[in-house]
């Protein structure tokens, strides 16, 4: 099904959010967001990310909806720079949508779901009558009923069919790639197995490409053929969804892993695998950003920046210990091989 | 087995909301009790009761709009008995709470070290100055990094994790000998969750607490509860030690929660195993079993009466009639 060239590409995205000085001239400084990532995307595929609250998941899937515009870098959409002649903006939104957390703030109180629906089609050009049946069709696509439920308003809904609603809409402009922001987070546990299986049909039946942000683990594993995981705006690993769950590289990801509870009361976790929070994004630690909570930390994961190095087929990760040469002493050695 | 008679006692109790157009009866018979220095957990989904159940305790609710039947017993204390007063001098001395968003939970204007002290003041004969001591061990309890700074910041200066560890020191401020815990992981990262959930560990064997935690995610329940209770419009329907509940449920609503989450060991492109429809309409109450209409094991029996508990073994407590066809399903692959 994938062919040799990645539906999405994304070379060294950067967005930095500059603080306002406060009166006196103090202050200032930039959180930096996202820092020179760079993944693929490839066409049928579902790519996970996960990582903590502040490591620039969200951020990424704003610039890639492009709701904000990057400091840096540039997005290669079906072989056309997106923003580009070839791709303009508007043709891009056409194929890329997003569903958000909130299924309540991101529809509007004051139309009936099928005029949400109905909407961004007849902003594209489709006639009212022809975007109106597209929209009941969706609906009755995604487990609502035309009749009972075309003519409500979001709060007549309940959390789970409001982001039934927002999956229709995003399907609305027969999109290729959806971009799900913690889009089942907020739900119960028994209405999210449902949507989640509901977007593992809509994927079979469209041939659609999802990139599914999440905090959730284990949602993330049952939903992605590939996984990236997100540390302070950098990525630092990515790769494989089974062989990323089963042997992480990276040490923050097997913090990250066994930090799930473990579903048995006679094993359960006796040490936190990390200590405190994320570090600010503000003013991020020098050299691997990780250094400051890595249990593996030398003193010269704070001076060196590791680089995203592929480890094995289709699974790469940053840190010292595994670049060759690069001084931290579980490295390893090329002269001496 | 332990004879004294239990820490919380809460019998048959009702609550009902009367604030809006029809009558919401939240809870609808909750029989839970809790022994000194036992840890239970209330799961269910959102609308289950249980924060209706926890905040019962405290008598959290609006008195205009939420009429109470029932017992509710702690530490001796007829809890729906009590005077405005005493109810006062109950809060945090014998029970206290840690809610889900500390930021809402915790006084803006004021430092969390002057909320600190203020609660202990209020509720002993201490001086200023020994009340502020107190407040810096306990911040150094519940393992708040350089503590005597962290005591003069404000709620917005802190990180998630670290406001929670606060809102913990405040609960355990007035050494209260029960800890109900309303969602205290739900907004923190899988990474600073565990934290918390070792750190309430921690203190509830140091310090002997007895605690009810309420979750939604049945995995924090197992990392911290010696009891699971399970909760369905407004019901226990299914309560036993945490590894019985979670090896061997018995209620098919136990079964169905435990069957449709995503695990690892799931084949990929498989579908998960889901419940059909939604919860209930508290409002509107079936006079069977509340589950029924979602139950695959449901028969026209179900549908008559609200089932009974009964003990499948001491301790495992199921309101179900079809407990025999429900005891060869596998729950966890």
């Amino acid at each position: 099904m994938a062919s040799d060239q990645p539906l999405l590409e994304v070379r060294c995205l950067v967005k930095h959010f500059p603080l306002k000085k406060d009166l006196i001239g103090r202050g200032g400084g930039v959180v930096r967001a996202v820092d020179g990532i760079s993944f693929e995307v490839r066409e049928g595929e579902t790519l996970g990310v996960v990582g903590e609250s502040g490591c620039g998941k969200s951020t990424t899937a704003r610039l890639l909806m492009h709701l904000i515009n990057p400091d840096q870098g540039e997005m290669v959409f079906d072989g056309a720079v997106v923003g580009s002649s070839d791709m303009p903006i508007k043709r891009f939104r056409r194929q890329a949508q997003m569903v958000f957390q909130d299924s309540y703030a991101s529809l509007n109180p004051r139309l009936t779901i099928e005029d949400s629906i109905a909407f961004a089609p007849q902003v594209h050009g489709l006639p009212h009558k022809e975007s109106i049946a597209r929209a009941r069709d969706l609906l009755a696509r995604v487990g609502l009923e035309p009749r009972r439920f075309a003519e409500r308003y979001p709060h007549e809904l309940s959390g789970g069919q409001r982001q039934r609603v927002n999956i229709a809409r995003a399907l609305a402009l027969q999109p290729r790639m959806i971009i799900l922001d913690e889009a089942v987070s907020a739900l119960d546990k028994s209405v999210e197995a449902q949507v989640l299986n509901l977007l593992l049909d809509l994927k079979d039946e469209f041939n659609l490409t999802y990139i599914f942000i999440s905090h959730d683990l284990n949602v993330v594993r049952f939903m992605s053929d590939r996984v990236m995981v997100m540390y302070l705006g950098e990525v630092v690993e990515i790769g494989d969804s089974e062989s990323l769950f089963q042997a992480p590289l990276h040490p923050y990801t097997r913090a990250l892993l066994s930090s799930i509870p473990s579903m048995d009361p006679d094993q359960r976790t006796e040490f936190p695998p990390l200590q405190g929070d994320p570090p600010n994004p503000i003013n991020p630690p020098a050299g691997c950003r990780f250094h400051t909570r890595c249990a593996d930390a030398e003193s010269v994961c704070s001076q060196r920046l590791p680089k995203l190095v592929s480890q094995s087929h289709n699974h790469s990760a940053a840190c010292l210990m595994l670049e060759a040469d690069s001084g931290h002493r579980k490295a390893r050695h090329l002269l001496s091989q | 087995m332990n004879t004294d008679p239990p820490f919380v006692d809460v019998r048959n109790l009702h609550v009902n909301f009367t604030g809006g157009r029809k009558p919401v009866p939240a809870i609808n018979g909750v029989d839970l009790q809790v022994r000194r220095g036992e840890v239970v957990a209330l799961i269910g989904e959102s609308g289950s009761g249980k924060s209706v159940t926890l905040r019962s305790l405290l008598r959290l609710h609006q008195k205009r709009h939420t009429q109470m039947h029932g017992q509710i017993i702690v530490g001796g204390v007829d809890v729906l008995g009590l005077t405005d007063a005493a109810l006062a001098d109950y809060r945090g001395k014998v029970a206290s709470m840690i809610f889900q968003e500390p930021l809402l939970a915790l006084d803006p204007v004021y430092s969390v070290g002057a909320q600190i002290v203020e609660s202990i003041m209020r509720h002993g004969r201490v001086s200023k100055n020994d009340a502020h001591q107190r407040a810096l061990s306990l911040f150094e309890r519940v393992q708040i990094p350089s503590p005597k700074r962290r005591l003069q910041t404000y709620p917005h200066e802190m990180s998630g994790g670290m406001r929670q560890r606060a809102m913990i020191a405040l609960a355990l401020a007035c050494n209260p000998q029960l800890l109900l815990a309303d969602e205290p992981t739900t907004a923190l990262d899988a990474t600073v969750q565990i934290q918390i959930l070792l750190l309430l560990r921690e203190l509830q064997r140091d310090l002997g607490l007895s605690v009810i935690f309420v979750t939604h995610d049945i995995g924090a329940a197992v990392e911290v509860a010696d009891r699971i209770a399970v909760m369905y419009a407004g019901r226990i329907v299914e309560e036993g030690p945490a590894a019985n509940l979670i090896r061997t449920p018995r209620h098919p609503y136990t079964l169905a929660l435990l069957r449709s989450r995503a695990h690892g060991a799931l084949t990929k492109g498989s579908r998960l195993v889901t419940i059909p429809g939604a919860p209930p309409d508290l409002s509107s109450l079936p006079n069977g079993c509340a589950f029924a209409e979602r139950c695959n094991f449901a028969q026209d029996e179900c549908r008559q009466n609200q089932p009974a508990a009964i003990a499948l073994s001491t301790n495992h407590l199921v309101s179900c009639l079809q407990t025999d066809a429900t005891s060869n399903v596998v729950a966890l692959a």
